[in-house]
């Protein structure tokens, strides 16, 4: 059929002006169309066309990572940091089997995200062909939807279904697997609106007497908390207004997982930090001792509840989720609501006001007494030997990294990779507002960092894109410093070099006997020149007397960065709750003044 | 009120916690390829077991399929594969036929008994009683076709153990909700 042939047909068939180009054009006009400016990839035999197609437009930027799985993680960080769908690009079978772990970490952590990838011709497919791997049946698992497009007349629709079913409801990576042929062949184009998959109906509007329920559950609370989670930065800035406006109006503390901080700011006197295993020790004995725990967005990581059945065990439990099934997963709740949670928390705003009871004022100035007292105890507490020649705490690093980064009057978007200095991160770079904190939270993947500081640093290239990594993760995908090379990406990697797996030692010595197994970070490059080699400039602090002068210099230098902070080797992250223990057996610092 | 439904479900949920129950669910799914296997997949990859399986398109067009799945466990778990399977993205419906109220469940079987003599006539005495239809013979085989509920199924291949039978073929069942109630 040639050209003006398949238009007539088409034309026909649907009845509305019909384009028609290759199969690569139609997916990058319906790119396009989504609002899709940027894309991350890397190229390879089965994607080529759409290569092709790249190169000869100038609307959608390309950002050659160096592996696929950066790809991956670089668009969930672009997701991440813009509340946009982060689009990643890669070839069939060692392209598409390398992002696998990418799509998972999306799936976890419930990050928007449109995987293409390409597949071997049509007719070759289930031949073993080269590089021919079963994406689909592989990244089933992993992804919350996946196709294999076999109809060019349906490219264009099923792509632009992979946007809708990856933003909406509980959002998660969908992958869409499009064979060769199928991107060099003409294929139909229409500009239509998004038709909605007809079996998948997420619920987005909340049961009314659920919130009624829920908000005279909390106008009677005499020890309330709000637990938050990723769940309000994945609905919308609007959410985290609402939060506020709901924190402040009702006078309750809140706490957050690691995935929704900066979801309420940080430096309020409201908020009592993190919560978990890591978290702090007023936000965690608060949860074990609330009567009325309201989760939001939040979905009861084993990571936050500990032992889940002594897991705040007198409070009667609000718990708000897109999600259906999150709901009695793990913790039995007395009141579900379903829906969107920013919209779920505006209708307990809207029902607050409407409820004349008054909050118990007495027993609330009673709960934050209590509270206070729990805080005074300063869980975060360390102890810095400020003589000259002291070792650097990996703890006094971030803090002081934040105070330099405040003092400039910005708010950094800060990615991390995964282990201690994550948890160090949590603790002490306090975020004021959404969608600037990037971490692997739910698969808690190592070698996310560096990607995502690329995925941010693209989306914002003007702001502040700082990395906080341990040494070990940042060997994990270590070839990025060429992608932050080759696009200028002035992106600060402050790595704390411990020369072990910090988590892993930790672990080791409260757990093993001290027996550190393979957790020691033998032969490390020599990060300075490393980065050098990239032609990224590389800065090192030995003793405390460098510290700050490092920082400064990193915060002034207009390009990308690499910082190696030495730090004291055997530090520990507390406070700590045990695998498996309550809240209220928390460990403590040795610096606290518990 | 929906929610609070759930909510007392749950509650006496606990309080049995360890109890064992059965499910059927009955899903009408999108007829295209994969849905099954994203369907399988959940139960395998998080540890639970199906007892029986079967799977038709159920509409004109074949664009719909029914997928029935007999399985067990806690109501805790019976719940969460719910929601599971409701969130998939293909799914239209999921019920719980043991749960929505009275249901009828039927299963086919081939059963092949190999045996001479008396054997053979007390075998074709049972399936009389049984309803079993012949449906293929030999000097020494029989294959025998029944259709009904599994347990009526599981007493015909018992009694048959002891005279020849040697190979058995079933479908699991499919199941629809008595009454006017529809999925
Ligand atoms: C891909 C991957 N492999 C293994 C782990 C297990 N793990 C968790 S933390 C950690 C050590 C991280 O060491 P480092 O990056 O140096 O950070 P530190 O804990 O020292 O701050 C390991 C091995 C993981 N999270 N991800």
């Amino acid at each position: 059929m040639t050209n003006i042939e398949l238009n007539k047909a088409d034309h026909s068939q649907i009845g509305e002006s019909v384009q028609t180009m290759t199969g690569a054009e139609v997916l990058l006009q319906v790119l396009v169309d989504m609002g899709v400016d940027v894309i991350f990839g890397y190229p390879g035999g089965a994607v080529l066309p759409i290569y092709d197609a790249l190169f000869q437009q100038d609307r959608i930027r390309h950002i050659l990572t160096r592996h696929e799985q950066a790809a991956v993680h670089a668009a969930e960080a672009y997701a991440r940091s813009t509340g946009k769908v982060g689009v990643a690009l890669v070839t069939s079978g060692p392209g598409a089997t390398n992002t696998v772990t990418g799509l998972v970490d999306a799936l976890m952590d419930s990050i928007p995200l449109v995987c293409i990838s390409g597949q071997v011709f049509s007719n070759l497919i289930g031949n073993d062909a080269f590089q021919e791997a079963d994406t689909v049946g592989i990244t089933r698992a992993a992804t919350k939807f996946n196709y294999l497009i076999k109809d060019k007349d349906k490219l264009a629709g099923k792509i632009r279904e992979a946007f809708y079913i990856a933003r909406s409801g509980r959002p998660g990576p969908v992958l869409i697997d499009i064979p060769k042929d199928l991107m060099i062949n003409t294929a139909p184009y229409q500009k239509q609106v998004i038709k909605e998959h007809p079996s998948y109906k997420p619920v987005v509007e909340p049961n009314h007497q659920a919130i009624v329920d829920a908000v005279r559950a909390m106008k009677k609370a005499k020890r309330p908390l709000f637990y938050t989670g990723g769940g309000i930065i994945n609905s919308g800035p609007k959410a985290s207004k609402n939060l506020r406006a709901l924190v402040q109006m009702s006078g309750f503390p809140c706490t957050s997982t690691l995935m929704g901080l900066g979801a309420y700011p940080a430096s309020d006197k409201q908020f009592l930090g993190m919560l978990g295993m890591h978290g702090t020790y007023e936000a965690n004995l608060a949860t074990h001792g609330c009567d009325v725990l309201v989760a939001l967005g939040a979905r009861f990581d084993d990571r936050v509840t500990g032992s889940v059945k002594d897991f705040s065990p007198n409070s009667l439990k609000i718990h708000a989720d897109i999600d259906p099934s999150q709901i009695n997963k793990i913790v039995l709740v007395d009141i579900p609501i379903v829906g969107d949670v920013s919209r779920t928390i505006e209708l307990m705003i809207e029902e607050w006001n409407k409820n004349p009871e008054p909050v118990d004022q007495h027993a609330l100035d009673t709960w934050w007494k209590q509270i206070n007292e729990w805080r005074s105890i300063d869980c975060l507490r360390y102890t810095q030997n400020n003589a000259a020649g002291a070792t650097i705490k990996p703890q006094h690093a971030i803090r002081r990294l934040h105070e330099l980064v405040s003092k400039r009057g910005k708010e950094a978007y800060v990615s991390t990779e995964v282990g201690q200095h994550q948890m160090w991160a949590a603790q002490y770079f306090p975020f004021e507002s959404p969608n600037h904190f990037m971490t692997s939270g739910g698969l808690g993947t190592m070698g996310y960092g560096l990607p995502a500081a690329v995925g941010t640093q693209v989306a914002h290239p003007q702001g502040l894109v700082i990395d906080i990594a341990g040494e070990a993760s940042t060997m994990m995908n270590i070839q990025e410093l060429a992608t932050i090379k080759q696009y200028r990406l002035p992106v600060k990697i402050f790595i704390l070099n411990n020369r072990y797996m910090g988590m892993v030692r930790q672990w080791q010595e409260l757990i093993h006997g001290g027996r550190y197994s393979e957790s020691y970070s033998d032969s490390l490059p020599d990060f300075v020149k490393l980065a050098e080699s990239f032609g990224i400039k590389g800065l090192r602090a030995q003793t405390i007397d460098d510290l700050d002068a490092v920082i400064t210099e990193m915060l002034d230098e207009p390009g990308p960065v690499l910082v190696e902070i030495q730090v004291e080797k055997e530090e520990n992250c507390f406070p700590m709750i045990p695998a498996g223990a309550p809240h209220n057996q928390i460990l403590l610092g040795a610096d606290s003044k518990a | 009120m929906d929610y609070i439904d759930k909510k007392t479900l749950q509650r006496s949920a606990q309080q049995e916690k360890d109890e064992f129950v059965t499910a059927i669910f009955s899903l009408i799914v999108e007829n295209e390829s994969g849905v099954l296997s994203r369907v399988i997949g959940l139960f395998a990859g998080r540890g639970y077991n199906i007892e029986s399986l079967t799977v038709a398109p159920v509409d004109d067009g074949g664009r719909k399929s029914r997928i029935n799945i007999l399985t067990s466990g806690t109501p805790m778990v019976i719940n969460q594969i719910k929601e599971q399977l409701d969130r998939q993205v293909p799914v239209y419906r999921v019920v719980n036929l043991c749960r929505q109220g009275p249901y009828v469940a039927r299963e086919l079987a081939l059963i092949k008994v190999v045996s001479k003599g008396s054997e053979r006539a007390e075998a074709l005495t049972l399936a009389d009683a049984f309803r079993a239809q012949v449906v293929d013979a030999s000097i020494d085989s029989l294959v025998f076709e029944l259709t009904g509920k599994t347990e009526k199924i599981n007493a015909f291949v018992d009694l048959l153990r002891s005279l020849g039978l040697v190979e058995l073929s079933r479908t699991g069942i499919a199941a629809i909700g008595r009454g006017r109630h529809t999925i």
